[in-house]
């Protein structure tokens, strides 16, 4: 695991040597630093296969159950460690598999590289066994993506991929090899790693003047309220971010993404924004003059409807895709660059503010929140479990320490709505494409990403049954994660939507599952069911000083809602906190 | 309002391309009116033409997310006042008809076409200019009998970029580049995003 990659690998010093495609590639990929490859073997991309097999020391492969795990796994990886995931997976069917995965990526704006297996180059274009067009099914949702048909191409575009992948807004990139690529013996130059194409500019070049007139504005609101997203993570400009916010003592709220960018109890993190976001950044979204988008894309689940969203404020976003700006909501001030160069040069121009009325209302807003929603949520007077307490215990038994990995539905809201994270690059969720299934794989790709950290999954029964088979690949490589599913009986999320817009039309949401005690110790994986309160949170801190995988089923209340609510084709500050304000 | 706009993009010479862009508009749909692509000036750089009606707003925004593509290297719009446009035309008509009508010809010289081929069972005109004097070559000949009409996309100089082909060089001189790109639009709050 150790050994020095260099050593092994021809460069340029060296007398020119022949290798094969499948090894220039491997060489390729410890260049870049690669430790852990997430895949499932085949026939198109055996020889890479084969060679791997000479590079155990240096690579480990985890053979996980089916591609989109695969993909999760390296999405999750990706996430927590800052690094750039890598998939194997073969022709045809292998490659459509990653494509969900790939959207997820894209959307996320995720930095993975996918290497796929192709066919012979003579049998493109014929229909031959397991071919399919893995370049055109997947260039709508990956940054970059291209097909290798000669091994002399392998280095330079492999180096290109990982440029591509990580750097700008990262995303995900898809490299089809065809088999005798993979075969072909050529004189291998060596690897170099790419810092330049002509046609690719990562970032670019901080204008002051925009800087300048960005804190003018800043610097004359009096209700100024700072949105922030991944961008700030992606960045690693989480301390750039908190000097910002903290001098101007600007309120400021997160995206589902950005999360944990700062403290989730930092004293100016006023919540999380978005259609199940906390109650005051929502509803005080239109009430400030000033709105600071940092690093994030104004999505619709975060606006609501666009043409009530913050009308009354002016606008600053900074961001490094130029595509973004001016997409959604238009900008008074727009700051393109990268927010770790732009944020610095931006807090040096602002003035100190106390924005004491202004925070207070905030605050007002969330001891309204904390009456009507949270306390009774997480203090339930009936018997029945909520969601909510049990992220009330993982805080008190982690402090906010732990990783959480999130599948999608009501859970995810709950858990992002309640979780508290300290550390950032801790909260793994499928925030733009919502992608049930996301959160085991992703889970078992966190715990490679950061060995150390404890990884906790927190899935419902419908998403746990969409990818529950890597169990198997827990079983196997024995991955220490710690997976809660929250069993509400129903596919909550539709089901919620169902009662409240659909008149109680139950259609399809009835889920009903097998039983998971028995599922886990059919994987080897110890197990258990709860559905006491009393045994809730000694059984939590039992599972979390647990040394292995451990997976916990806790029986919640099935028809239990998900509030506040931005309903959909509504403005923010329309807001419910509960039912009977619809 | 929508309009008539010309988008102008320098990309690299892969495979592949056409569909990239191709996407960007199916996704959105996007009609495409007409599409050009070919060489540029300099080597292995691509310049397509493509032609749209739709708002500025949203011509706009596609050109960022063409610019996003990997292998594209610039994106500009322009309306119709603010480019030079031609397109070409090639017409079939039967020899015999023509040559028994000699206003014909004269009507050709007028409209600025020419005879690229002339056979004896036809002839063959072509015509070079914007949509209307295709079209008025078109009326002109239906009625001595038009057997074949074909027109291409549109090609289009933008009459304020006295620069671009030296910029075009620059792209191509500039490996490696510093990382970072000017942005050469400070002034111009709307230009500011579409590099
Ligand atoms: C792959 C996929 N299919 C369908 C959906 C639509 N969807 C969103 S939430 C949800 C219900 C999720 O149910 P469950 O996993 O039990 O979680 P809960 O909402 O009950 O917490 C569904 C079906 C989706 N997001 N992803």
């Amino acid at each position: 695991m150790t050994a020095n990659p260099a050593q092994n690998i021809d460069t340029k010093d060296k007398i020119v040597k022949q290798a094969t495609g499948s090894k220039a590639l491997l060489d390729a990929l410890i260049q870049e630093g690669v430790k852990t490859i997430f895949g499932y073997p085949g026939g198109a991309i055996m020889p890479v296969y084969d060679a791997l097999y000479d590079y155990n020391d240096q690579l480990e492969h985890i053979l996980v159950r089916h591609e989109q795990g695969a993909i999760h796994a390296a999405q999750g990886f990706a996430r927590v460690s800052g690094k750039t995931g890598v998939v194997f997976a073969t022709s045809g069917p292998g490659a459509t598999n990653l494509v969900t995965g790939l959207a997820d990526a894209m959307i996320d704006s995720t930095p993975v590289v996918c290497i796929t297996g192709q066919v012979f180059a003579h049998l493109l274009g014929t229909d031959a066994f397991q071919e399919t067009d893995v370049i055109n099914i997947t260039t709508p949702v990956t940054k970059w993506s291209y097909q290798v048909t000669n091994a002399e191409e392998i280095p330079h575009v492999i180096a290109k991929a990982f440029y591509i992948a990580s750097t700008g807004r990262p995303g995900p990139v898809v490299i089809d090899i065809t088999k005798n690529a993979q075969l072909q013996i050529f004189d291998y130059q060596g690897y170099e790693k790419c810092l330049h194409i002509r046609s690719y500019k990562p970032k670019p070049e901080v204008r002051h003047a925009y800087i300048e007139e960005a804190a003018k504005v800043i610097n004359e609101a009096k209700r100024p309220f700072v949105i922030y997203g991944q961008g700030v993570i992606l960045g690693n400009a989480e301390q750039e971010f908190r000097a910002f916010i903290e001098k101007g003592n600007f309120p400021s709220a997160w995206t589902i993404l950005g999360m944990g960018a700062v403290p989730t109890d930092h004293e100016l993190s006023v919540g999380m924004l978005g259609m199940h976001g906390n109650y005051g950044p929502n509803l005080l979204t239109n009430e400030c003059d000033v709105l600071i988008a940092v690093g994030m894309r104004f999505d619709d689940r975060v606006t609501g409807r666009l043409d009530k969203y913050a009308k009354q404020a002016k606008i600053i976003h900074l961001d490094i895709d130029p595509a973004e700006i001016d997409k959604n909501v238009k900008s008074t001030v727009a700051i393109w660059g990268d927010c770790k160069e732009t944020l610095p040069l931006l807090t040096n121009l602002i003035q100190k503010n106390e924005n004491k009325d202004w925070l207070q209302k905030f605050k007002d807003c969330s001891i309204k929140e904390t009456e009507k929603v949270i306390f009774p949520e997480q203090n339930p007077t009936s018997e029945i479990l909520t969601m909510a307490e049990v992220l009330k215990y993982i805080n008190e038994i982690t402090h906010g320490d732990a990783i959480i990995v999130t599948d999608v539905g009501q859970h995810q809201m709950v858990a992002c709505r309640y979780a508290q994270l300290n550390k950032t690059r801790s909260n793994i969720t499928s925030g733009g494409l919502g992608t049930m299934g996301f959160a085991l794989p992703a889970a078992i790709g966190a715990k490679y990403g950061a060995p150390e950290r404890q990884v906790i999954a927190i899935i419902g029964d419908g998403g746990f049954q969409m990818t529950l088979q890597e169990l198997g690949t827990i079983m196997q490589a024995n991955v220490n994660v710690k997976i809660i599913i929250l069993n509400n009986q129903f596919l909550g999320m539709v089901r919620q939507w169902q009662e409240l817009f659909h008149h109680n039309r139950y259609s399809f949401v009835n889920i009903t599952s097998p039983d998971y005690v028995k599922l886990a110790s059919a994987y080897n994986i110890d197990a258990k069911k709860v559905d006491k309160r009393a045994e809730l949170k000694s059984t939590l801190k039992d599972i979390l000083s647990h040394d292995n995988p451990f997976v916990l089923e806790v029986m919640v209340g099935k028809e239990n809602n998900v509030f506040p609510m931005v309903p959909q084709g509504r403005g923010v500050s329309e807001i419910i906190l509960s039912k009977e304000e619809l | 309002m929508k309009k008539e706009y010309t988008i102008t993009v320098y990309t690299e010479n892969q495979i592949g391309l056409i569909n990239k862009i191709a996407i960007i508009f199916t996704r959105r749909k996007i009609n495409i009116e007409s599409l050009n692509t070919s060489p540029s000036e300099v080597e292995g750089i691509h310049r397509f033409t493509i032609v749209i009606n739709e708002t500025e707003d949203v011509v706009r925004k596609l050109s960022r997310q063409i610019e996003k593509l990997l292998d594209v290297l610039k994106v500009d719009f322009n309306t119709d006042e603010e480019i030079i446009w031609q397109e070409m035309a090639l017409y079939k008509v039967a020899a015999d008809v023509i040559t028994e009508k000699v206003k014909v010809e004269r009507l050709l010289r007028e409209q600025g076409a020419r005879a690229v081929v002339i056979r004896k069972d036809f002839i063959i005109f072509e015509c070079t200019g914007q949509r209307e004097e295709i079209n008025n070559l078109i009326k002109t000949l239906e009625p001595y009998g038009l057997l074949e009409f074909v027109r291409s996309a549109r090609i289009a100089i933008i009459k304020k970029s006295d620069g671009f082909h030296n910029k075009v060089k620059d792209f191509e001189y500039r490996v490696p580049s510093e990382a970072l790109v000017e942005n050469e639009f400070l002034d111009q709050n709307e230009g500011i995003f579409s590099m």
